[in-house]
């Protein structure tokens, strides 16, 4: 791949909303990520690999649970420096800022908001340090979008919980030292396990021939009669409230994460097409690019702004679920449809591993999917301006 | 060892370059300001080397207002142990030399460290009027630094080749590529600088000696001419009436 010569744009100056520490934070990761990331990601997203090595310095740089506090391994940081830490990230690969989420908002949020104080000193500064990697199973092969379906499920054993079920589409799976898992008890009710690998019947298959997150490692995570000691459950929350508060977390992460993409394409492109020379003149002369480009800043802009404020909002703790689903939607279209674009003004190029417009595009059809599609997004919007929820039924007029 | 780095702030290398003034004074709107580069890289990594093999204390100076806190809680992010402020708007080398030495005499150390020059202004000449104002040695250009007891032996690299000079405590020297290696700070530094000592001194008196009258920038370049390999007389005619090379 090309030399990574990314310049971050900021039409709006909106560097002046941000503290000089917010900007430290995030010329600190992208000053790490332009050093140990950049020049490896391609070759790792072609070999479709993870680039292990890469953790410690991923801990080091406040990958790992940003704003998970100090009595815990974490840095103690605010939620505009995890947003800031998200774009930094996925400015460069959205599977090495996937890993980075799960780790943060899907292991560690869970076990220091639901789990108790020994749960939280046992994991959390192993994880903090990348000395343990986790993963978070909700998902299931039939079950997407609507959760509270699910049918893993544990049995109260007297000095145990039996554990037993599926879950799909699982960052970081195969390389989890723990998984934090969702299942119903016997009377239906939804509660969060954390799952050591070793635990018999526990297996954690791969999924291979992905054309997408091709740098960061998905599976399976498969529970055959697990045994799983009773202090392994998260017991402060229960309910679909509890995994759904981890999404509110991981996916306000995304919307900036995406910002990062968008910006590399944007800022590739804007490049590209001064360089770029056709008819005698560079491409950026022609209306037609200038018009992709300046619709790019624009959606830039704007999504950079609706953050910033949702920022803000999750700082003093007033962020709903709703206006990060709102954000996470917004943001992962507005990149997806940059990344289109600059793949246009790269031209053929736009396809080569050269530049990583079609890695960005590639890797943006996971995230408009994963941690609630794009349409289940809009419903959620749409229940929440109307007060009815489009996405339910009873299934009878079918 | 107690090891003084001076830092200066540099606009970033990708800063569009303006002036105010009449052209006298540099346009800093918009522009983001790093710690210069031969300062942080070179001088101040060094110096938390030699604290780190062993012992010692680093301690941050900058000349300058509030505006160059940031890069000096960079510097604390990255391990210096404490950091003063020289509060001072003056940009002359001479006095601003005169604030760091004035400063050097009343708190003692064994070593002033500074980056070769600043990349803005490149006048390379504040390191050795500090020690010329402390009547103490100054070995310029230093690309490598070790240290027995008191005794540092210092590579400066000089044209077509390396000159190794010896020197002890107490010096000065400027900062070269090849004296450490870049660090990028990590998030329990970042943390930890929010808590580390910045003091903030009144500048002591001094007067410029030198005064920017104007600044300009370089011709734009233009672009490349290509001419067929065949035809040398056009070629011969460019570099003559517009080049003006032959």
């Amino acid at each position: 791949m090309a030399e990574d010569r990314f310049q971050a744009p900021d039409y709006y100056n909106l560097d002046e909303l941000l503290t000089e520490e917010h900007k430290l934070i995030r010329e600190t990761v992208r000053a790490w990520v332009k050093k140990e990331v950049s020049p490896i990601i391609e070759e790792y997203a072609q070999k479709a690999q993870f680039p292990k090595q890469i953790i410690a310095g991923l801990a080091e740089v406040g990958g790992f649970g940003p704003y998970i506090p100090t009595e815990y391994g974490g840095p103690g940081l605010d939620q505009i420096s995890y947003g800031l830490i998200m774009q930094e990230l996925e400015r460069c690969d959205s599977g090495v800022r996937s890993t980075s989420s799960v780790q943060s908002s899907l292991v560690m949020y869970p076990i220091w908001k639901y789990g108790n104080e020994e749960q939280r000193k046992k994991y959390l500064p192993k994880l903090a340090t990348g000395e343990f990697i986790g993963c978070f199973g909700l998902t299931e092969p039939d079950h997407g979008s609507n959760p509270g379906g699910m049918i893993t499920n544990f049995k109260d054993m007297g000095d145990h919980y039996l554990l037993n079920g599926a879950k799909m589409w699982i960052t970081n799976a195969p390389i989890a030292d723990i998984a934090v898992v969702w299942a119903k008890n016997e009377q239906g009710r939804i509660h969060g396990l954390i799952v050591e690998r070793g635990m018999e019947g526990f297996t954690t298959p791969e999924t291979h021939d992905k054309w997408s997150l091709r740098a960061s490692v998905t599976g399976e995570l498969v529970f055959d009669n697990v045994k799983v000691p009773k202090a392994n459950l998260l017991p402060n929350k229960s309910g679909l409230g509890a995994p759904l508060g981890c999404l509110d977390s991981a996916r306000y992460g995304i919307a900036w994460g995406a910002i990062g993409a968008a910006m590399d394409c944007y800022d590739s492109a804007l490049r590209y097409s001064k360089e770029r020379k056709q008819f005698g003149v560079p491409i950026a002369s022609f209306q037609l690019t200038q018009k992709k480009l300046a619709e790019m800043i624009t959606e830039i802009t704007k999504a950079q702004l609706l953050t910033w404020r949702l920022g803000v909002l999750r700082n003093e703790g007033k962020a709903t679920s709703a206006q990060i689903s709102m954000a996470k939607r917004n943001n992962v279209d507005m990149a997806l449809k940059i990344a289109r674009e600059a793949r246009q003004i790269h031209g053929a190029m736009g396809i080569t591993g050269e530049y990583s417009i079609m890695r960005h595009m590639a890797n943006l059809e996971s995230v408009v999917t994963y941690e609630g599609t794009h349409d289940i997004h809009l419903l959620i919007t749409g229940m929440d301006v109307t007060g009815l929820s489009a996405f339910k039924n009873d299934g009878t007029q079918f | 060892m107690k090891i003084l780095v001076c830092i200066s702030k540099a606009p970033d290398t990708t800063s569009k370059i303006a002036f105010t003034d009449n052209n006298s004074k540099f346009d800093e709107n918009g522009v983001q300001f790093i710690v210069n580069p031969y300062d942080e890289w070179y001088a101040l990594v060094r110096a938390l080397e030699i604290k780190e093999a062993g012992g010692g204390n680093v301690t941050i100076l900058n000349v300058g207002g509030a505006d160059n806190d940031p890069i000096i809680r960079k510097a604390l992010a990255i391990g210096a142990d404490d950091a003063v402020r020289i509060e001072s708007s003056t940009e002359d080398a001479l006095s601003v030399a005169k604030q760091i030495a004035e400063y050097t005499k009343q708190n003692t150390f064994d070593m002033v460290f500074c980056g070769k020059e600043t990349i803005d202004y490149n006048g390379s000449q504040v390191a050795g009027m500090v020690a010329e104002l402390l009547n103490v040695p100054f070995v310029s250009l230093a690309s490598k630094l070790s240290l027995s007891g008191n005794t540092a032996t210092i590579e400066r690299e000089i044209e077509g080749g390396v000159e190794v000079v010896e020197v002890t405590t107490p010096f000065v020297i400027s900062a070269a590529k090849g004296m450490a290696e870049a660090r990028i700070p990590n998030m329990r530094g970042i943390m930890a600088a929010r808590t580390k000592p910045l003091t903030v001194l009144p500048a002591y008196s001094s007067q410029n000696a030198t005064k920017v009258k104007a600044f300009t920038l370089p011709p734009a370049k233009s672009a490349c001419k290509f001419v067929d390999a065949s035809n040398v007389e056009e070629l011969v005619s460019l570099l003559h009436n517009e080049a003006k090379a032959i």
